[in-house]
C-alpha cells in the first residue's frame, strides 16, 4: 500500500491543494507565499502569491495575461529538471495541454504524487508531449469524464472548417477559440493543412499570440483585425474568443460562418446552445478514452479526481478495482475550453 | 454512409437556405448511385417506416455499456440517438465503413426479429457521426430543416451549365411520383446523361392550380357573366391520377394517400384520367363534418368498420387529362363540359360533378353566400369561364370566396403542458401568422426554410376546441417536432397548420403581432394544409380593417 499516507502531506486546503511538508501549493486559488503553477489557464494561475515555481513559457505567459508584477518571484523550472523544496523532490513533466503546461511530481518519504493539472494525449504541435510518470497517487483533471467525449482526430476537424471555407468563398469564418493554447493550435494545424493566407485575430488574442511565436510555435502571418469597419474580409479566417463569437463584434463581418472550437462540441445540445453554424471538436483536454488509459499507464493505485464530471470518473476507476475519489478544489471553473 | 452522415450533421447547424441548399447540392453532385438517390429518399418522403427502436437499442446496449454510465451520460446528453452514438464502444479495429446503400439493403432485408442485430453490426463499422446518422434514419425521417421541396430546388441545381435545358423544381415534382428510390434514371437526366424518366404506365402529380381568397379590388373590376360559381365544399383537395390499372390520390401538396381510401381507388381502376376535386365523407350523398373525414385521414390501416361508418367520397369540379388527351390548354367552360360529359357517361362509384351555382347578377351572388347555412359549405368558388388549368397560384383565375366565419389558417409556434387531468398532454397552443421579414438581421421567429423571406409573429394561444382524439395527435406531433424545450413549453418546427376561430380580432399594443384576439379555439386541424400556406398578417390585419368597417355601416 504505497499510496497509503500520501494525503497526509499532500491535501485539499481552502487556498489549493497543499503539500505540507514543502509548504506549497499547487495552482492555488488565492494568494499564498509559495506556488507551483501547472500552466496559464486563469483558473490555475492567479496573481499575488510570493513565489512562482513553473515552466519558463508558463512564467512568459503569466507576465503577459496578469503583468509583470503577477508574482512576487517567478522561479523558472526546465522540464525534468528536479528541485529541492524543504526535503520534497520537485519536478515539472509535460502535460500537453497548452504551452507550458506541466505535471507536478512531488516525491517525498518514498512516495510518489503527481499532480497532473489539465493534460491531453492527442498530438499538439504547439506544445510539448504527455509523458507518462509512474507514481503512487495520480491527481487527475475530469473536465471530459463522461464516456461520450471521444474528440475527433483534430486535423479531421481543421479539414472541415477548410471545406466549409471554400464552399462559402465569399463568407468570413469566424471560429471562437479559447486564447490561450487553442487559438495558437488551431493556427498551426491550419497552416499544417496548407492554408498561408493572412489569419485575422480579435484584439484579445494578440498577444499571446506573438507570444508563442516568440517562443518559437510558427503560425505564419497573423494580425489584428482592422478596426476599420469597411475592410474587406469576406472570404478570410479570424479567430476570436467563443465569447465575442456571439457578440456585437461578429456583426462588422460580411454574413459570417461562425464555428467554435471545444470538446463541447460533440455535444449537439451545446452546439445548439451555442448558436454556431460549424461545430469543430477541437479539445485541449483529455477524452474519457485518453483518461482511463492514462491513469492504467501511471499505475497508481489511488487516484484523486478533480474538477470536471467526477463522479463517472470515480465510478468506472472503482469498477475496475483502483481506488479513487473526488477531491474537492476550491477555484475551478468548466475551463474555456 | 461517412458523406451522408457529414452532410446530415452539416445541415443541423446551418441556418440558411442558400447554405443548405450549396450543401445538398454539392452532395447530390459528388456522391455516387445508388447512394445518392438513398439519401434523397431519405431526406424527401423517408426510407423505412419509423422502426419500434427504443427497445432494439435497449437490447443492444446491454450487452455492451454499462448501466450506471450509461444513464449519467443520457442524463447529460437528453437524446437517447445521440447518447447511444457517443457511447457505442469503437472497436480497436473497425472494419471498413458500409457505403449508405449497404446500410439501407441491410435493414430493408432483416427480418423484425433481427433488427438488432443488424444495426448492431452497421454500428460496429461506423464512426461517431456515422452512428448518430444511423439511428435518426431508423428512428424516421431525420430532422435537419430540409423541406422535400428544398432537397428538389438542390437536385434541380446539379444540372451541368453545358446541358440543353434547364431543369426547374415543377420539372421534377411532375415526375416524382412515378420515380422510386434510389433514382438512378433521375439523376442521370439531371446530369444530362440521359433523356428525362418517362412517367408512362404509372400516374403522376401535377401541380395543382390554386384559387386567391377574394378582395375588395378584386370586386372592383368583377364581371358576373366572366365567372362561373361552385360551392366550396368542406373537405380535402385530391388529385386523383389514373392511368393504366394503377390509381393515385394526391394530396394538394402531392403526398400520396391512397392507402387510407381504398375504396376510391378501386372506384377509378377501370379509367384513365386525372380529375381534381374535394374529397368528402357523405352518407347516402349527404356530406358529413369534416371531423368525419378528419377519420380517415392519417390511417395507414382501413378497417372495414370505418370504411362502412365513414365512406368516402369524391365531388369533382375539373378534368386535367383524359384518356391521353391533355386538357389543360382548354378553358374551363371547355373543361367543364368535357368533365360532364365524361362523367354521365363513365362516372366512377362514389363520385358525383360539383354543381354549378347559377347567377346573373352581383346582388344574386351575394344572397347566395349570405344564405349558404350548411356545414358541409365553406363558402363559394369563383372560375373565370375563360381560364386554362394553370399549375400554381395565378392571379385573377379563380377566387375562393369565404362565408364570414372569424377564422385564420394559424402555424404553431408553442405547446405548452396543460393543468390537470391535461397535464401530461401539451394542450396549450401558441400560434402565429407569416410576416414578411423586412430586417433580416434582426429576425426572430423559426428559422428554416418553410417559408423563405417570412417568419412568424404569434397571434394568439388557444387551449380548447379540440377533441380528446385531437388532443392526443396534436401531443405526439409536439413531441415529435419539437426543437427547443424550456421547461414545460416547447417550440415546435412550423409545419401543423391550426385553423383557429374567434369571436373578435382588434389591435393591440402589447402583442408583438399588434393584433388580440377574442375567445380563439382551435377550430380545426389542417394536416393536409402546408404551413407556408397559412394566413399572412396582413391577411389578419385586413380581419380588423372589416370589422371596423362592419361596425361603421
Ligand atoms: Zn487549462
Ligand atoms: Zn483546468
Amino acid at each position: 500500500m504505497r499510496a497509503a499516507g500520501v494525503d497526509q502531506w499532500l491535501y485539499p486546503t481552502p487556498r489549493g491543494l497543499y503539500c505540507a511538508p514543502a509548504g506549497v501549493y499547487i495552482d492555488p486559488a488565492r494568494p499564498v507565499e509559495r506556488a507551483i503553477v501547472t500552466h496559464g489557464h486563469s483558473d490555475h494561475a492567479r496573481p499575488g502569491n510570493g513565489a512562482v515555481l513553473a515552466t519558463a513559457e508558463t512564467i512568459e505567459i503569466m507576465k503577459v495575461r496578469l503583468g509583470t508584477e503577477a508574482a512576487g518571484r517567478f522561479e523558472p523550472a526546465a522540464y525534468g529538471a528536479t528541485t529541492n523544496l524543504d526535503g520534497v523532490a520537485v519536478r515539472l513533466v509535460p502535460a500537453g495541454h497548452v504551452l507550458g503546461s506541466a505535471q507536478v511530481v512531488l516525491e517525498w518519504n518514498g512516495q510518489r504524487a503527481v499532480v497532473s493539472g489539465d493534460y491531453k494525449r492527442s498530438p499538439d504541435p504547439t506544445c510539448a508531449p504527455f509523458e507518462v510518470v509512474p507514481c503512487d497517487v495520480f491527481v487527475t483533471e475530469a473536465t471530459f469524464a463522461l464516456p461520450v467525449f471521444r474528440h475527433e482526430h483534430a486535423a479531421s476537424e481543421i479539414a472541415r472548417l477548410l471545406a466549409s471555407m471554400r464552399r462559402n468563398p465569399d463568407r468570413a469564418h469566424l471560429v471562437g477559440a479559447y486564447g490561450l493554447g487553442k487559438c495558437q493550435r488551431v493556427i498551426r494545424l491550419v497552416r499544417e493543412a496548407g492554408y498561408d493566407a493572412p489569419i485575422y485575430l480579435h484584439g484579445a488574442h494578440l498577444a499571446i499570440t506573438e507570444l508563442y511565436a516568440k517562443l518559437g510555435v510558427d503560425l505564419g502571418d497573423c494580425r489584428a483585425v482592422p478596426d476599420d469597419k469597411s475592410a474587406d474580409l469576406a472570404g478570410a479566417l479570424v479567430i476570436g474568443p467563443p465569447s465575442a463569437i456571439a457578440d456585437r463584434w461578429s456583426r462588422r463581418f460580411p454574413d459570417p460562418v461562425t464555428a467554435f472550437a471545444s470538446g463541447w462540441m460533440r455535444i449537439k445540445g451545446r452546439v445548439r446552445q451555442s448558436g454556431v453554424e460549424l461545430p469543430l471538436v477541437i479539445s485541449d483536454h483529455a477524452d474519457w478514452p485518453e483518461l482511463i488509459s492514462t491513469i492504467l499507464e501511471t499505475s497508481a493505485e489511488d487516484v484523486w479526481v478533480t474538477h470536471g464530471r467526477e463522479d463517472a470518473l470515480v465510478y468506472e476507476l472503482t469498477r475496475r478495482g483502483l481506488k479513487a475519489r473526488a477531491l474537492a478544489l476550491v477555484g475551478f471553473d468548466e475551463e474555456g475550453e | 454512409m461517412e458523406p451522408f452522415a457529414l452532410l446530415l450533421d452539416t445541415l443541423t447547424t446551418t441556418p440558411s437556405r442558400k447554405g443548405k441548399l450549396a450543401l445538398l447540392s454539392e452532395y447530390f453532385r459528388a456522391a455516387p448511385d445508388p447512394d445518392r438517390g438513398y439519401a434523397l429518399a431519405a431526406l424527401t418522403d423517408g426510407l423505412f417506416p419509423r422502426l419500434p427502436l427504443r427497445r432494439s437499442l435497449a437490447t443492444l446496449l446491454e450487452t455492451r455499456v454499462d448501466p450506471v454510465l450509461y444513464a449519467l451520460s443520457r442524463d447529460y446528453v437528453g437524446d437517447t440517438a445521440e447518447t447511444v452514438a457517443l457511447l457505442w464502444p469503437e472497436p480497436t479495429d473497425r472494419p471498413p465503413p458500409p457505403r449508405l446503400s449497404e446500410v439501407v439493403t441491410a435493414i430493408a432485408n432483416a427480418p423484425p426479429s433481427e433488427i438488432a442485430g443488424t444495426l448492431g453490426h452497421l454500428l460496429d463499422r461506423l464512426d461517431t457521426r456515422g452512428r448518430w446518422a444511423l439511428l435518426k434514419l431508423v428512428g424516421g425521417a431525420p430532422r435537419v430543416g430540409v423541406s422535400a421541396r428544398l432537397a428538389k430546388t438542390a437536385l434541380a441545381e446539379i444540372r451541368p451549365d453545358t446541358a440543353a435545358h434547364a431543369v426547374g423544381v415543377s420539372d421534377i415534382e411532375e415526375i416524382w411520383h412515378a420515380l422510386e428510390p434510389p433514382y438512378t434514371d433521375l439523376f442521370l437526366w439531371l446530369e444530362g446523361k440521359a433523356p428525362r424518366p418517362d412517367a408512362g404506365g404509372k400516374p403522376v402529380f401535377r401541380p395543382l392550380m390554386l384559387a386567391h381568397a377574394i378582395e375588395e379590388q378584386d370586386w372592383a373590376s368583377f364581371a358576373p357573366e366572366d365567372f362561373a360559381a361552385e360551392w366550396k365544399w368542406d373537405g380535402i383537395r385530391v388529385q386523383i391520377a389514373a392511368h393504366g390499372g394503377h390509381v393515385r390520390i394526391f394530396s394538394r401538396t402531392g403526398d400520396d394517400i391512397s392507402r387510407s381510401f381504398p375504396e376510391i381507388v378501386s372506384a377509378f381502376e377501370r379509367h384513365d384520367v386525372l380529375a381534381d376535386g374535394e374529397l368528402l365523407v357523405a352518407r347516402r350523398g349527404v356530406v358529413a363534418a369534416f371531423n368525419d373525414l378528419q377519420q380517415r385521414l392519417n390511417r395507414k390501416v382501413v378497417t372495414g368498420k370505418m370504411l362502412k361508418d365513414h365512406p368516402a367520397h369524391v365531388r369533382l369540379y375539373d378534368l386535367l387529362i383524359v384518356d391521353g388527351e391533355d386538357l389543360r390548354e382548354l378553358s374551363f367552360r371547355e373543361r367543364r363540359l368535357r368533365l360532364e360529359a365524361w362523367h354521365s357517361a363513365h362516372g366512377p362509384p362514389l363520385t358525383d360533378v360539383s354543381p354549378l351555382v347559377p347567377f346573373e347578377t352581383r346582388a344574386e351572388l351575394d344572397a347566395l353566400w349570405a344564405d349558404a347555412r350548411e356545414a358541409s359549405i365553406e363558402g363559394l368558388m369563383l372560375k373565370r369561364w375563360t381560364s386554362p388549368y394553370l399549375s400554381g397560384r395565378p392571379r385573377g383565375h379563380w377566387f375562393k370566396w369565404k362565408r364570414a366565419a372569424l377564422t385564420l389558417d394559424c402555424v404553431l409556434m408553442y405547446a405548452q403542458r396543460g393543468s390537470g387531468k391535461r397535464s401530461s398532454y401539451y394542450s396549450d397552443y401558441t400560434f402565429g401568422v407569416w410576416r414578411e421579414i423586412e430586417n433580416p438581421e434582426a429576425a426572430t421567429g423559426p428559422r428554416g426554410d418553410i417559408y423563405p423571406g417570412h417568419e412568424l409573429v404569434p397571434v394568439g394561444k388557444a387551449y380548447s376546441g379540440m377533441t380528446d382524439a385531437e388532443l392526443i395527435e396534436i401531443d405526439r406531433f409536439v413531441r415529435n417536432h419539437t426543437v427547443e424545450q424550456f421547461g414545460p413549453v416547447r417550440a415546435v418546427e412550423p409545419r401543423l397548420v391550426l385553423e383557429v376561430a374567434f369571436d373578435a380580432i382588434f389591435p393591440s399594443p402589447r402583442h408583438k403581432s399588434g393584433l388580440a384576439m377574442r375567445f380563439p379555439r382551435i377550430h380545426r386541424i389542417r394536416w393536409d394544409k402546408p404551413a407556408v400556406e397559412a394566413d399572412t398578417l396582413t391577411a389578419a390585419q385586413r380581419l380588423v380593417a372589416n370589422a371596423a368597417n362592419a361596425l361603421a355601416r
